[in-house]
């Protein structure tokens, strides 16, 4: 153990000799452990983040198909589902899509119901009246707005339609109301020129979820022309697209492991002048080979680990502090998303010893040979060159 | 195919210890055929360094299988949610039943590659090498169990469709299955509990009386009692100490212990486990090795070592097992 302690001394001197070549090294390498750090933290925070949000979704939506489409629903339907043993409450939902053209922003319009329902974040008080509504804070910011003041819209028939702001939701839930307006559900109708007797879609409430699979199978037979999907539905989806995102970035990133990886190679082999002499000496006063393979192996993991600690931190950052401005565009999606909102940090183990056992082994692995050659060295002949 | 990074990682650096494991294997064999330990030949001189190549290269090879399998749990744990009706690894691993072999052969690898490292190890501390050839011989071994954990793997991630519909632990670890997983549930917490605390209890006689004697046949003992413990230890968690640990009657599963929800408990408990069998082997290998005299002083140093260092691993995983049974609410046996 102490012997070890006094080779891994000798090692971190050595290193400090070597201060050039190394801090060069030590940044590729650190570089690309952030580049593949930062795709393993980026996606984990979107799925944890899409996890999340979609813990308050409902267990089953149920949407009408028309000719391969999506088409209003009757509200009739919810009763016949609500019949169904199992199902706990079936809401028929109605909302909507709206394009301002003055702002160039689409905005999600959706009715209420129940004006009594608490909701959280919201300052203000839910629309009561035909000619209230409650906005998201991005609706709010895009208009300059606040409570009490006026938004108005154009309705399905071309006129103006004039709301008061009666609440608007913080930005803890920018994530689901950025773009969000709420009214109640009569006015809705009203502004988009909806028929009384259809909804959007139909929200389904499932007491147990082992019953869920069972229950879409029972709409679907009962309502042919009805596509049912599951909260655990769109959570597969989304792990699987982030998976396999990750994973593809991840297979682009390989090629530049595997560049670091030759110039690793390239530094270990080619070594100077001075640290042939050294070697040599060492050997001549009495090292043998395990020696000085030890200490390479000590020089390498000092380096790794260093460089994963600081390829780390830098990934975390720019992930979490930045938000990872060099990645979004890519594993969020190919439509822009709308709300601009922080990643929560979430740091997993496991996404650390997956990156630890990505960026780490080949290192070690390729700097192997080089290593050995250095120690097997004969003391006169590494002496003499 | 999953492109998952976890998947990556393992399938890449698989490949790795394949590949430094083939090119150890190759000098292996060349220094068997033509190694003469009385021979100062240049040639005899170039092999005894290829012998420290061989080493470092194992050491990493052999480093990585050792920790692939932490690496494989934790990855077939983190992808269950891909798939409907898996709740924990077990879904993973019934997606394709392929799963079930890999980690067989990852549990062999660990000991065989360990065991591999250490002997090393003390035949490097020696003069003359004595273990030069065994090593090698058993070498020629370990590179296709590696290489066929490989292929293992390959079609155990290659076959996994994220579509398939697999059934959860609480059905393969119920106590009406059919599996012999299920047999070993379905024994009864009494009759597991009458195995297990006898046989640790004889394993923790037998290593305090090593370490205080040095006979041979004791070590001899206790390398089969380790290994019976092992097993034992194994059929308890699922039997026994699974339920006291998630405070459960009917939860049997072995692997949802390694989740963030159980405070990932089951890491430390199979590393003490792992740790203590391991280490609690070596003193009974090694027992035969003291007729060589370049050895037995090194044995004899390191015997003590092995022995503590069971026993540390050996009483954390008691402690992981016992702790809920003594201070947690849940109640399994009731007295009268």
């Amino acid at each position: 153990m102490n012997r070890q302690l006094k080779l891994l001394e000798y090692a971190l001197a050595g290193l400090t000799r070597r201060k050039g070549k190394n801090v060069a090294l030590l940044l590729v390498y650190a570089f690309t452990i952030a580049a593949l750090g930062s795709v393993l933290f980026l996606t984990d925070a979107l799925r944890s983040e899409a996890r999340q949000t979609l813990d308050h979704a409902p267990e089953m939506v149920v949407q009408r198909i028309s000719a391969g489409r999506h088409e209003l629903i009757p509200r009739s339907y919810a009763t016949t589902i609500a019949q169904l043993p199992g199902v706990r409450q079936a809401t028929p939902r109605v909302w909507g899509y709206y394009y301002d053209a003055l702002v160039r922003a689409n905005f999600t319009l959706m009715g209420v119901t129940e004006p009594e329902t608490q909701i959280k974040d919201l300052q203000g008080q839910l629309p009561a009246a035909d000619n209230e509504c409650a906005v998201g804070i991005g609706i709010a910011d895009i208009f300059g707005a606040t409570i009490g003041d006026s938004l108005v819209l154009v309705d399905a028939h071309g006129k103006n339609r004039v709301f008061a702001i009666s609440g608007i939701f913080s930005a803890h839930s920018a994530l689901l109301t950025h773009d969000l307006i709420l009214m109640p559900e009569p006015a809705l109708r009203a502004f988009f020129n909806l028929d009384p007797t259809v909804a959007t879609d139909i929200a389904v409430s499932i007491a147990n979820p082992r019953e869920i699979t069972t229950l879409a199978k029972k709409v679907r037979y009962h309502l042919p022309d009805t596509r049912p999907i599951s909260r655990s539905e769109i959570l597969h989806t989304y792990d699987s697209i982030f998976n396999w995102r990750s994973g593809m970035m991840f297979a682009v990133s390989v090629a530049a492991l595997i560049a670091f990886c030759i110039l690793a190679w390239d530094k270990a082999t080619g070594i100077s002048a001075d640290e042939k002499r050294e070697i040599g000496i060492l050997k001549a006063v009495g090292w043998n080979t395990g020696d000085v393979m030890a200490i390479k192996f000590w020089e390498g993991l000092i380096l790794s680990l260093s460089a994963f600690l600081i390829g780390t931190i830098a990934a975390w950052l720019h992930v979490f502090v930045l938000g990872a401005p060099a990645l979004t565009p890519i594993l969020k999606g190919w439509s822009v998303l709308f709300p601009p909102f922080s990643l929560q940090p979430v740091t997993d183990p496991y996404q650390i010893l997956v990156l630890a056992f990505l960026t780490i082994a080949p290192y070690l692995a390729c700097t192997l040979i080089p290593a050995w050659k250095t120690a097997v060295t004969a003391p006169e002949q590494a002496m003499r060159s | 195919m999953i492109l998952h990074p976890g998947i990556l990682a393992l399938l890449g650096g698989s490949l790795l210890s394949v590949l430094l494991l083939i090119k150890a294997s190759g000098l292996g064999l060349t220094i068997l055929l033509r190694w003469d330990g009385t021979s100062s030949s240049e040639q005899q001189l170039a092999l005894e360094h290829k012998t420290w190549l061989i080493s470092s290269l194992l050491n990493a090879g052999l480093g990585f299988q050792i920790v692939s399998g932490v690496l494989f749990l934790a990855t077939v744990e983190a992808i269950h949610p891909l798939f409907v009706g898996a709740m924990c690894a077990t879904g993973t691993l019934n997606a394709n039943l392929v799963g079930w072999l890999v980690l067989l052969v990852k549990g062999l690898l660990f000991f065989a590659a360990a065991l591999w490292v250490i002997f090393n190890r003390l035949d490097q501390r020696s003069e003359d090498a004595p273990l030069l050839r065994p090593k090698y011989l058993a070498l020629l071994l370990i590179t296709p169990l590696a290489f066929l954990d490989l292929t293992l793997q390959y079609s155990f991630f290659s076959g996994l469709h994220p579509d398939i519909i697999t059934s959860c632990c609480g059905s393969l670890f119920s106590e009406q299955g059919q599996s012999v997983l299920s047999e070993l549930a379905a024994l009864p917490p009494v009759t597991a509990m009458a195995l297990f605390f006898p046989v640790i209890a004889i394993y923790y006689v037998l290593t305090l009386c090593c370490l205080r004697s040095q006979n041979a046949l004791l070590r001899y003992l206790l390398f089969i009692t380790v290994i019976v413990a092992f097993f034992i230890a194994l059929a308890a968690i699922i039997s026994f100490i699974s339920l006291y640990l998630y405070q459960m009657p009917s939860h049997h599963c072995p692997f949802d212990l390694l989740q963030a929800h159980y405070n990932y408990i089951g890491y430390p408990l199979y590393a003490g486990l792992f740790g203590g069998t391991l280490f609690g082997l070596l003193p009974g290998l090694a027992a035969p090795l003291q007729h060589h005299p370049s050895l037995s002083a090194h044995i004899d140093q390191l015997d003590r070592h092995w022995l503590w260092i069971s026993l540390i691993g050996m009483t954390v995983f008691l402690a992981i097992a016992l702790w809920p049974m003594l201070f947690a609410p849940f109640t399994l046996l009731r007295s009268g």
